[in-house]
């Protein structure tokens, strides 16, 4: 369990003030312009060296992707832009930092861009957080106010922030829509290649990273790659915020440290499962993108990126949803693919059609009203999104049906069996299965 | 490091440029790659999924129109990448993705213009299940409005948006677009508008399925009942290749072919959709004007009066060839009324001072169309090509677009979809031009390209103002070895032809403005309805034409002539390119082709030309084996070999320049010929286009 002292957000709950004065005693902006001095292969090396990985779902190597920005800075200016538009159902992470923590962020802002060369970063907030805009930007005042941004600020790298409100949609989160979004066009994926660190903003190398893996970052170096190394299971470093909600008896946002296990982190912080361990059903740990595992599953796995990788789920962003016996798991997931088809951007063929596809086919299925073969129909159409489109939506849409039928067939079988016995003999059940 | 790429497509390998995609490399090594947002013409968009191959070690399949070869990476051993565009993997996923496309898409092929020549149909019988497995309703999308020419039924779109990437990118028109998202996008314009392009008509042809049809075609025909004819457009001067489909004896539409050195594919509206006025006014016998009343005649009638007419003093005879007339016409006409003395003889527009002397290289666009997109400067004098040449205005755009080439205007400032720098709208600007920053862009450009509008060279300063410009070109470089930077943008598809037999005043004779200006007893019209006729007083007109229009209106004899699609003939572009039109169908009635009908009056004349049938004329045309004519050449722009002419030294000419503005001859791009004006299509596109004009008030 992780103990106080390590914790890097330490005002994850608002006990305190969010201000400037009261994140710097918290430890905010201590060191910054020493940091910055060491330069960028400093902290590259640095957070490479801490296995800092990804926060937004992804799990990619954070220190190797600020490698991959140009060594030196052309004709072109470098940009970071920070992907504050979290819109994964069951995750508000970024939420709480943007709340309680701005200043960790903007402080990882700047490390971040002296990292890549970058002189502006763009914070792109997601279109439902106005209380989170306002609160990032009363920081980025503060901040400028204080020199600690800006031109000939006092830690000695210029630097500019701008904090860009997106319009919700949640495919906005997909990097390269958001860089579309924030170019004031329509919010689409591009086509990879070019990656943004060859040609992203306006066409410039641009790094695109999640708030948490930015907002970690300044204190990991503060206090060094390897104490942040030293938590978690080898490639699974570091503390992370887990938001766990569902059936579950105090859902919270905590810090914990990776590879902590499920049992651990719901008896510790969660006050257990709604009606104890015996009627836990499922979890999807990661996210609403990512597949369920079954309760026997996930009782005691490890909550990091490789565990749930082997178990044919993920860590996603850490948004761990519980569900005891009582979930209709069919019609969780049916509405889980309503947000797919509803959020899809209509841009390639087989999300645009296979999301509403899937959902209509769901939706019958959560009554039943579907035949047997319809289940193994359902699962070819889920693989022919997956893997076939531009962006990861398509395979987001398709894994939480896979993870249904891959783990609770026999409820669908069992749902269809029942609305197709003859009504007459089972007046009873269709009343229970109303219900 | 080497330019070439080395892949390993279906067991074969091949070695490819690096820019290639790896669609192209496909198709390199023979395989097919099925497609529909796909266009080489528009930007790679990567959306329909469907050219889906398979990249050995890829973890998913790739894309392959979006995927560049120089980004791809060998195997760990060194060896070309594997890719396979055919094999259980491949068709799996094409096979998903054609059912994702055909799942909303509606079972109505056979009420479907687009049936028989529609993309998803056809690949549907390569990819598609036999049966449907899909048993929700289907989506139905309501169909927008696109003004007169482009005919939606959204719910047969497959958002492919290569309509919406060929409005922005080609048409220069950003008026189109996706709205809404997910399986609620919809393909719109903006506010359901008509595009205020005049490419709208090649959406159509860009629409893999039925969801954009020509409105005027609907329901009129099956392409496999279509009769379809290569040939050549005459509504502006480009000449752009043409394919006429015609059912019976009407031509039902008229559709773009490929040369790339003309048209790429693309056409204008115009062409596109002239044909109905084929079949509208048409003269289609002869008429003798009796009492102030045109009474059908037959044509021995006809000729007998046209004889009596030009038994005067051959000084009173004078002839004006229209903007439609073709080379043989020309030849023959010229031919018969040279040997009956008339020297009055013109096809130029009233106030011309080109063509007559000698040299070519002064009347046709040297640097040639296609140039262009070699030249890195461009300087366009009294001319609008958004206008007078719409699909060569495109790639105006595409040069400025995808290269960097700087445009500066001297004449009217119009929206020519590109941005431009403009110098002046008076030819007086010219001198001012040696002084303006856009005068060292032409003379630090390798490729300068000046084209002067035609119309600017029928005012009464032209003869100044083409010195002026010819000087200009030597000055500032455009005329060098391999590159004649100098041209003139020709608006009339039989002018060049005409000029190059020699369609001009004889020595002694009278010009347009002269011949229509009064004094003259017989004046002979060859489709000549573009010019002024108010003041030919009590001379006997005589019209040869293929429409009754302001010309057969005021003609006392009218004898019928075929029109662009019912003969084979020649003409010859504003580059000089000879070209040849193909009968597509007869001539209306008794219509007769125009050099037979000079042939067999030079007969009842008593003067019969010395040829009897076209070829012959045509042979005449070309010259001696090894003499080299224009006509010896056919297909061919003559470009930089006009520098040697160009470069001759310019006298000075002095005088003023007149302070009237350049203006296009096209006030209105729909109208401009007596085909044009008789179609019902083209009328209420001139309205539309007219109201569009005018802002709506909520704007």
């Amino acid at each position: 369990m992780l103990q106080d002292k390590d914790r890097i957000f330490t005002n994850l709950y608002g006990l305190h003030s969010p201000d400037l004065d009261a994140a710097k005693k918290r430890g905010a902006w201590h060191l910054t312009r020493e940091m910055l001095e060491q330069g960028p292969d400093w902290i590259c090396n640095q957070i490479k060296a801490s296995g800092l990985r990804g926060r937004g779902g992804a799990g990619f190597p954070t220190g190797l992707k600020w490698t991959f920005m140009p060594k030196e800075v052309r004709d072109r200016p470098h940009y970071l832009v920070v992907n504050a538009d979290e819109s994964e159902p069951g995750t508000c992470k970024d939420r709480e930092i943007l709340r309680h923590d701005p200043h960790l962020l903007i402080e990882g802002c700047m490390v971040a861009s002296r990292a890549m060369r970058a002189h502006v970063c763009y914070v792109y907030i997601r279109g439902e957080y106005i209380n989170e805009r306002h609160a990032l930007e009363k920081a980025v005042k503060e901040a400028y106010e204080a020199k600690l941004i800006g031109k000939d600020n006092v830690n000695g790298w210029d630097f500019d922030l701008y904090v860009h409100h997106g319009a919700g949609a949640y495919i906005c989160g997909e990097e390269t829509a958001l860089l579309e979004s924030l170019e004031g066009k329509k919010g689409q994926p591009r086509l990879k290649p070019p990656f943004p660190a060859n040609a992203g903003l306006y066409g410039c190398p641009t790094t695109v990273n999640n708030v948490e893996s930015i907002a970690v970052a300044p204190t990991i170096l503060r206090r060094g790659a390897q104490w942040f190394a030293g938590f978690g299971r080898p490639n699974n470093a570091g503390t992370k915020l887990f938001c766990i909600s569902g059936h579950v008896n105090k859902p919270c946002n905590v810090e914990e440290e990776m590879s902590i296990t499920f049992r651990d982190l719901i008896e510790t912080h969660c006050g257990g499962i709604r009606g104890g361990w015996e009627n836990l059903k499922a979890v999807i740990p990661g996210g609403s993108s990512v597949p369920m595992v079954p309760a026997e599953q996930i009782m005691d796995a490890y909550m990091d990126f490789d565990t749930l990788r082997d178990l044919k789920s993920g860590l996603g962003t850490a948004a761990v949803i519980v569900m005891d016996k009582q979930t209709d798991l069919i019609r969780a997931i049916a509405r889980l693919a309503y947000f797919y088809k509803h959020e899809s951007c209509g841009q390639c063929t087989p999300c645009r059609e296979g999301t509403g596809w899937m959902w209509r086919v769901l939706e019958r299925m959560v009554r039943g009203e579907a035949e047997h073969d319809e289940i193994d129909t359902l699962l070819d159409v889920t693989k022919q999104v997956e893997g076939h489109t531009i962006c990861a939506l398509g395979d987001a849409a398709a894994w939480p049906i896979q993870g249904l039928i891959r783990h609770f067939r026999h409820e669908i079988e069992d749902r269809i069996t029942q609305y197709r016995l003859p009504r007459a003999m089972v007046q009873g059940a269709v009343v229970t299965a109303a219900e | 490091m080497s330019d070439t790429f080395k892949l390993n497509i279906d067991g074969q390998e091949i070695e490819v440029p690096k820019h290639y995609t790896l669609m192209q490399a496909c198709e390199e090594a023979g395989a097919e790659i099925p497609r529909f947002c796909y266009h080489e013409r528009l930007s790679v968009a990567g959306n329909c999924r469907m050219c889906l191959v398979e990249w050995q070690g890829a973890p998913k399949p790739i894309a392959s129109c979006a995927q560049i070869v120089g980004d791809m990476r060998p195997n760990q051993d060194g060896s070309a990448p594997i890719v396979r565009t055919a094999g259980p993997y491949v068709e799996k996923a094409r096979n998903g993705v054609m059912e994702f496309l055909l799942i909303n898409h509606p079972l109505d092929c056979p009420i479907c213009d687009q049936g028989g020549e529609c993309d998803l149909q056809d690949q549907a019988v390569a990819y598609g299940r036999s049966s449907s497995r899909f048993e929700e309703n289907k989506r139905a999308v309501e169909d927008k409005y696109m003004g007169p020419l482009v005919k939606t039924i959204m719910t047969r779109c497959i958002q492919c948006t290569r309509c919406v990437r060929f409005a922005a990118e080609v048409a220069g028109v950003e008026e189109m677009g996706m709205i809404s998202r997910g399986e609620n996008a919809e393909i719109t314009t903006y506010l359901e508008k008509a595009l205020t392009s005049e490419l709208s008509g090649n959406v159509i042809d860009l629409c893999p399925v039925g969801a954009l049809t020509s409105k005027p075609y609907a329901f009129n025909a099956r392409p496999w009942e279509l009769r379809k004819t290569s040939s050549i457009d005459v509504m502006d001067a480009m000449g752009a290749a043409i394919r006429i489909d015609a059912k019976g004896d009407a031509v039902m539409r008229i559709l773009p072919e490929l040369n790339e050195e003309v048209n790429e594919e693309w056409l204008s509206d115009k062409s596109r959709f002239v044909w109905d006025g084929l079949g509208r006014q048409r003269l289609d016998r002869p008429y003798i004007r009796e009492n102030g009343k045109l009474r059908a005649a037959t044509w021995g009638e006809a000729f007998e009066a046209v004889k009596a007419a030009l038994a005067v003093n051959p000084d009173k005879v004078g002839v004006v060839a229209g903007d439609l007339i073709e080379v043989e016409q020309a030849k023959a006409a010229l031919d018969l009324f040279r040997s009956l003395g008339v020297k009055n003889t013109d096809c130029r527009p009233a106030g011309a001072g080109y063509g007559t002397s000698g040299v070519r290289e002064h009347y046709i666009l040297n640097p040639t169309l296609m140039g262009v997109e070699e030249a890195d400067a461009l300087l366009l004098i009294g001319t609008n090509p958004r206008v007078e040449a719409a699909v060569w205005n495109a790639r105006i755009r595409k040069a400025w677009l995808w290269g960097d080439l700087k445009v500066g205007v001297i004449g009217e400032a119009v929206d020519l979809t590109y941005p431009y720098e403009h110098l002046g709208t008076s030819a007086a600007d010219l001198d001012k031009l040696a002084s303006s920053d856009f005068y060292k862009i032409l003379k630090d450009a390798k490729r300068p390209m000046i084209v002067v509008g035609e119309r600017a060279l029928c005012r009464e300063d032209c003869l100044k103002l083409s010195q002026t410009v010819l000087k200009l070109s030597q000055d500032v470089g455009a005329v060098v070895d391999g590159w004649a930077g100098f041209g003139v943008l020709h608006t009339a598809a039989g002018r060049v032809g005409a000029l190059d037999v020699g369609f001009v005043p004889a020595e002694g004779g009278l010009s347009t403005a002269d011949i229509l200006g009064g004094g003259l007893s017989t004046v002979v019209l060859l489709g000549a309805d573009e010019v002024d006729l108010s003041k030919l007083g009590n001379a006997k007109v005589i019209y040869v034409g293929s429409h009754g229009d302001a010309g057969a209106s005021r003609a006392d004899i009218v004898l019928p002539s075929a029109a662009y699609t019912e003969m084979t003939a020649t003409y010859v572009n504003t580059e000089g390119r000879v070209q040849m039109t193909t009968r597509a169908t007869q001539p209306k009635g008794e219509a007769r082709e125009g050099w037979a009908i000079f042939r067999a009056l030079s007969a009842v004349c008593g003067k019969p030309l010395p040829y009897d049938t076209a070829d012959q004329l045509r042979a005449l045309l070309r010259g001696q084996e090894g003499e080299h004519t224009v006509f010896s050449g056919r297909g061919y722009a003559p470009g930089a070999r006009g520098v040697s002419a160009l470069s001759q030294p310019v006298p000075d000419v002095s005088g003023a320049f007149s302070s009237a503005p350049l203006a296009t001859p096209v006030v209105d791009f729909y109208l401009t010929n007596p085909i044009a004006r008789a179609s019902k299509t083209m009328a209420e596109c001139s309205a539309l286009a007219s109201r569009l004009d005018t802002p709506v008030a909520a704007e």
